[in-house]
């Protein structure tokens, strides 16, 4: 069985949960809640997922726990033991992102969401994004709007900005990143099977750090059999990744 | 013993220019549309319209009523963004205090415990400090000298929620799965006026649902208006879902500049029943 990029994104994004053990895990849109559900029916069953309303559910589909939305902002994203995904419009090399508006705050050219919980999420425990099209226009020298924080925000903000700050992953239809290159800036941990690193520096407006970037790792058949029978069987994965 | 019970029309009749209006429910979801409708049909404006937003947001911003949004998001949901938030951002139409969602929860909750602020770590480090160029830090007095966001109490001057049922003295119940912040809402603000499905017997309210479900108890509570499919568009579980087709057609024309007067003549520009009737053609329309 050969994998598509889409079941190959859908593993890498698993791998992002790989060590959470028994936290909150929230992913937002469609490929991060594969990857999630991918990691609890594997290598992290003890991972806590909501239905994207007020219940955590188990794997089996059983109300397990009531997590209403002001539950999640007065003690979920507070207490820490939690690990969003969310989507970015602008992303920047030390990971501050933007889904508020794009231009001037006071007046955007375009408004978007707002910040939403990416302030209070990014200080507050480990945060991922995720970009299905990984282009120059996402992966901007520097965000509109920062939502999400990025290292050298959380620096200048000060320690109780940095004490829980941890942007852990950005995955892409291209890659998987980090910010682990020199002063937190974004480094290419591996690279999808036939992605080329000039491809990736044609869509990115900052260099990126290729020091030690591999390759993402093909799915096991178990892997492949969960996504295509159990966490995917309408191949929904194909339309946000094309193959 | 005090009846509440009264009118959206009369509700409105309360507010004043230049009032500080929370609203409850988030995003979609339990908004109390029918007494922002009555808000439509009145000539209040200048409002500062705190909100965790949505099509609420979106309408009063249409009509013109708002000078200032409270808000950590305004979306539809099954639709990303309200076109007409949009375009009184992208104009210039109205000012925005922009919070992180907790931070906003956080000023409610510093508000309904008549505190002047609470401290919070959202909101470090990101454009909620310099877009809001009033707020404040406060250093912890203890050994780890933390440093973080003074957020301000959010007083209200009116509330105004949408919940599944109440009694006449303003005992109020919700019946979905989340209360969402009305509570914080409700005690945030000098008067807190609710709109219900059915006023039913007190008894009623605990004969088939926990009393977990009472958010607010008659003490907070200045009015309670009976306003069936009062949240239409947005959600009211278990009473109904979100009518997704008409909220596609509400954002269809609010994109469209051309298509929104049809719009507030047929469903806007006369009352509440008017609406529902214009709203079951609609649906018999489109089926």
């Amino acid at each position: 069985m050969s994998a598509t990029r889409a079941e190959i994104v859908v593993v890498a994004m698993a791998e992002v949960f790989r060590g959470d053990g028994e936290i909150v895990a929230s992913p937002m849109g469609l490929i991060p809640q594969l990857g999630a559900r991918l990691a609890r029916l594997t290598f992290e069953p003890d991972l806590l997922m909501s239905d994207g309303e007020a219940y955590l559910m188990t794997t089996d589909g059983v109300v397990e726990g009531w997590q209403p939305f002001r539950k999640m902002l007065d003690t979920i994203v507070p207490h820490g033991r939690r690990h969003v995904v969310m989507g970015a419009n602008q992303i920047d090399r030390y990971g501050n992102q933007n889904i508020s508006a794009i231009g001037d705050h006071a007046r955007p050219k375009k408004q978007l969401l707002g910040v939403r919980g990416a302030p209070g999420n990014t200080v507050n425990h480990r945060t991922s994004y995720w970009v299905p099209r990984h282009s120059a226009r996402v992966f901007v020298e520097s965000v509109d709007v920062v939502s999400g924080v990025g290292y050298d925000n959380a620096a200048k903000a000060g320690p109780s900005a940095q004490k829980f700050h941890d942007v852990h992953r950005v995955v892409t239809n291209l890659g998987v990143f980090d910010f682990g290159g020199p002063d937190h800036a974004m480094r290419a941990v591996s690279l999808h099977p036939g992605v080329t690193r000039d491809e990736v520096a044609a869509a990115t407006t900052f260099e990126i750090d290729f020091t030690g970037t591999g390759t993402s790792r093909e799915p096991t058949d178990e892997e492949l059999r969960l996504v295509r029978e159990v966490v995917d069987p309408k191949s929904l994965r194909d339309k946000e990744v094309p193959a | 013993m005090a009846d509440k019970r009264t009118t959206a029309d009369d509700v409105v009749a309360e507010l004043k220019d230049g009032m500080t209006i929370g609203i409850g429910g988030w995003g979609s979801r339990r908004k109390p549309m029918a007494l922002v409708r009555a808000i439509l049909r009145s000539p209040v404006r200048d409002l500062t319209v705190v909100s965790y937003g949505g099509p609420d947001v979106g309408l009063l911003c249409a009509a013109g009523k708002v000078k200032r949004v409270v808000f950590g998001f305004v979306t539809l949901d099954s639709i990303p963004f309200d076109p007409w938030f949009g375009r009184a951002r992208e104009t210039g139409a109205i000012e925005v205090t922009e919070y992180d969602e907790g931070m906003f929860g956080t000023a409610l909750s510093a508000a309904a415990q008549r505190l002047p602020f609470l401290p919070t770590r959202a909101g470090l480090g990101s454009e909620v400090m310099r877009a809001n160029p009033g707020l404040r830090t406060v250093r912890s007095p203890y050994e780890d000298g933390e440093e973080l966001v003074a957020v301000p109490a959010q007083h209200l001057d009116v509330a105004l929620l949408h919940l599944n049922r109440a009694d006449a003295r303003g005992n109020v119940q919700y019946l979905g799965p989340d209360p969402y912040f009305d509570e914080l809402f409700g005690l945030a603000a000098e008067r807190c006026f609710v709109s219900v499905e059915k006023v039913v017997e007190t008894a009623e309210l605990t004969a088939g649902s926990p009393v977990q479900s009472l958010l607010l108890n008659r003490g907070s509570v200045a009015g309670v208006v009976e306003a069936p499919r009062g949240a239409h568009f947005t959600t009211a579980v278990p009473d109904y879902g979100r009518d997704e087709r008409f909220q596609r057609h509400y954002a269809a024309c609010a994109k469209d500049l051309a298509a929104w007067p049809e719009f507030v003549d047929r469903f806007l520009s006369a009352d509440e029943g008017t609406y529902l009737s214009e709203v079951d053609k609609f649906e018999a329309e489109a089926a």
